[in-house]
């Protein structure tokens, strides 16, 4: 905390604070006040006389319906899920197993196979997506859930595997030495001891990668084509926007439930995912 | 029974010794203490009794049996981690019962072994804490307690007092001693704490850079270092060191430089003798120094001037400048001296001690 006169800490803490606060959540607010306004005053000129962007005095829940009833949403959120969902669990797996295997085993080259891996998550997607594409045509995985199934691990998968690695390297080594001299082999020190306390760190990589996945947009752009198979950015973007026209409350209403889902995931391990990036395991 | 035996033991990165020849013979339920300065292989010789560091080459044996590639679990060991090494998620009783229930005891069994374990540790009203909510010294007591459920043929002690504060410390080791005494196991212990290694050891194993130097019982290294190193490591304040010139005069034999001129007592001499006209280290511990009476011959003194007085109640350090030496002085606690006041201390022959300059072994 600031110490010493209060001025200071309206200046230096309060008055700071306030503004990122305004700053971050206005884009929510934009979005809620926008699916909420009716049609005649979302389109009113800016120069018209009764012009209020900021509030509106009649709400209505008729974008939510539009988009629920006269379009796929439903199905993109579905699609959504499940795709983000097993890359998750993929992801996760291969990340946990090889971040333990790359920040506890000794052997040869894992400093630069560590490297390589962090290497590969430079990498941009708007690069890869070209030759991914050409393999996902040969094994004729296109416009099918498994074409991003199998490809949003290719950042997934070193994203988690930092992650883990950087969180088993917290946690002591004694504690799975002193478990080795218990009695436990290496995988049953692993299963028993140092996953039970990784789990803020595997919870936070769960969280990101699902996060990550749940917004992927250029491989569902380039990987899907019909739109009962599409994911929400995707679906919503392209199905809402006409050539020019922009059916905005929609694109909101959109865009406001694709990100309930996030929020929800947020909020119920926010205990464990703060704990995972601030503090350190206490013996 | 479990006597452990380590015969030319070495552990090398490359070039580097981390530990070099160790040879070493634990009797079945001694205490023995490893004890030397950071980076002296003590503690590696201790994890490859566990099994936690290979050995590059030599045997380990436990009860006439090579362990050397056994895994640490079957090794039946113990160890104490210096950080206590308890697992974070678990209580303190699935703390004590895991070693257990990793060997497939059964649940009555479990639970009765790590009563009396708690019992005997003074911890049963503990069981259901976690780890975090224990003090430093209740944390031991469960890592302590963790071990001595298994009932293993041999402890390992990886410095485990050493996170404690200085009265918890003192407190802890006595109580260590006590279970020893309690449990008749054979137990290697590691420390950099020489007062650790002489009140718990019944043997005590000073190394340096990897090599033992003298294994012996405290006092026998106490009183009889094998060479500078130990002299100088055991005991605090450690002793002191003067480089004299050996001379031979009216037939006897003098340590002499600068401020020093001491008589070398008859048994020493005979030893000293091929040193003649050569320079060698004296060494002589604090408290076999005292202000010089009128009772004390004029060749076994010398002068000196008090540079700064340390008065710990049972008795006064007196840091004193011998010539070009800092020396340090323990003396009666009644003795009333002054800062830069000028004295005449007078040692104990019996008690002098002289290395070899280039060897440094005693002589």
């Amino acid at each position: 905390m600031i110490e010493g006169a209060s001025w200071r800490r309206w200046v230096f803490f309060y008055f700071p604070l306030t503004g990122f606060i305004v700053g971050l959540l206005f884009p929510f607010y934009w979005m809620v006040i926008t699916t909420i306004r009716p049609d005649n005053e979302l389109y009113r000129p800016w120069n018209a006389p009764n012009y209020n962007p900021f509030w509106t005095w009649h709400p209505t829940l008729s974008h939510i319906r539009d988009l629920l009833t006269q379009t796929l949403f439903t199905t993109w959120l579905l699609n959504t899920m499940i795709i983000a969902v097993s890359a998750t669990l993929i992801s996760l797996f291969c990340g946990l197993l090889a971040g333990y295997a790359l920040s506890r085993l000794k052997f040869p080259f894992a400093g630069a196979l560590g490297t390589g891996i962090f290497i590969t998550y430079l990498v941009p997607q708007t690069l890869l997506f070209i030759p991914l594409a050409d393999i996902i045509r040969n094994f004729r995985l296109g416009d099918t859930p498994w074409a991003l199934i199998l490809t949003y691990p290719t950042f997934l998968i070193p994203f988690c595997t930092w992650l883990m690695m950087g969180y088993f390297k917290s946690i002591p080594k004694e504690l799975e030495e002193c478990a080795r001299i218990d009695g436990a082999t290496r995988w049953k020190a692993m299963l028993f001891i140092i996953f039970p306390i990784a789990i803020p760190g595997i919870l936070s990589a769960g969280i990101f990668a699902f996060t990550l996945s749940w917004n992927e947009f250029i491989y569902a752009l380039v990987f899907l084509s019909s739109p009962e198979e599409k994911t929400v950015p995707v679906g919503v973007t392209s199905e809402l926007i006409r050539g020019d026209v922009f059916y905005w409350g929609e694109l909101m209403a959109g865009a406001l439930l694709g990100s309930i889902p996030v929020a929800f995931v947020y909020s119920f391990f926010v205990e464990h995912y703060v704990a995972s990036v601030t503090g350190s395991v206490k013996g | 029974m479990a006597e452990v035996v380590l015969q030319s033991l070495n552990k090398n990165f490359e070039e580097v010794y981390a530990v070099r020849d160790v040879n070493l013979t634990i009797r079945d339920k001694e205490f023995i203490v490893l004890v030397g300065p950071s980076g002296c292989g003590k503690t590696t010789t201790l994890r490859m009794v566990a099994g936690l560091e290979s050995v590059s080459s030599g045997r380990i044996l436990i009860d006439g049996k090579i362990i050397n590639d056994l895994p640490p679990m079957d090794r039946d060991i113990a160890m104490v981690f210096q950080n206590y090494a308890l697992y974070p998620h678990m209580s303190v009783y699935d703390n004590m019962a895991f070693g257990l229930k990793m060997r497939k005891f059964d649940r009555a069994d479990i639970g009765k072994r790590v009563q009396d374990a708690a019992e005997i540790l003074g911890i049963e009203q503990l069981l259901q804490r976690k780890p975090r909510q224990l003090s430093g010294g209740q944390r031991q007591r469960v890592a302590l307690g963790r071990a001595i459920v298994r009932h293993p043929q041999v402890f390992l002690f990886d410095e485990p007092l050493s996170n404690l504060d200085a009265k918890l410390r003192v407190q802890m080791r006595v109580e260590l001693k006590k279970l020893h005494d309690r449990l008749g196991t054979t137990e290697i212990y590691v420390t950099h704490d020489q007062v650790e290694a002489m009140t718990l050891g019944d043997r005590v194993v000073v190394m340096r850079d990897g090599r033992v130097q003298q294994v012996g019982e405290p006092l026998e290294l106490y009183n009889q270092p094998a060479n500078r190193f130990v002299a100088g490591f055991l005991g605090s304040p450690a002793m002191n060191f003067a480089e004299v010139q050996v001379v031979e005069e009216g037939g006897a034999l003098w340590a002499a430089d600068g401020g020093l001129r001491i008589q070398v007592p008859r048994e020493t001499a005979g030893r000293l003798a091929r040193y003649t006209g050569q320079r060698v280290t004296m060494g002589i511990r604090p408290e076999d120094l005292h202000i010089a009476t009128a009772a004390d011959p004029a060749e076994l003194g010398f002068e000196a001037v008090v540079e700064v007085i340390e008065k710990l109640g049972s008795e006064i350090l007196l840091d004193v400048a011998v010539g070009e030496y800092a020396m340090v002085a323990a003396v009666e606690p009644n003795i009333r001296v002054n800062v830069h006041e000028k004295l005449r201390l007078a040692l104990n022959p019996e008690r002098l001690h002289f290395f070899d300059p280039v060897s440094e072994a005693v002589i």
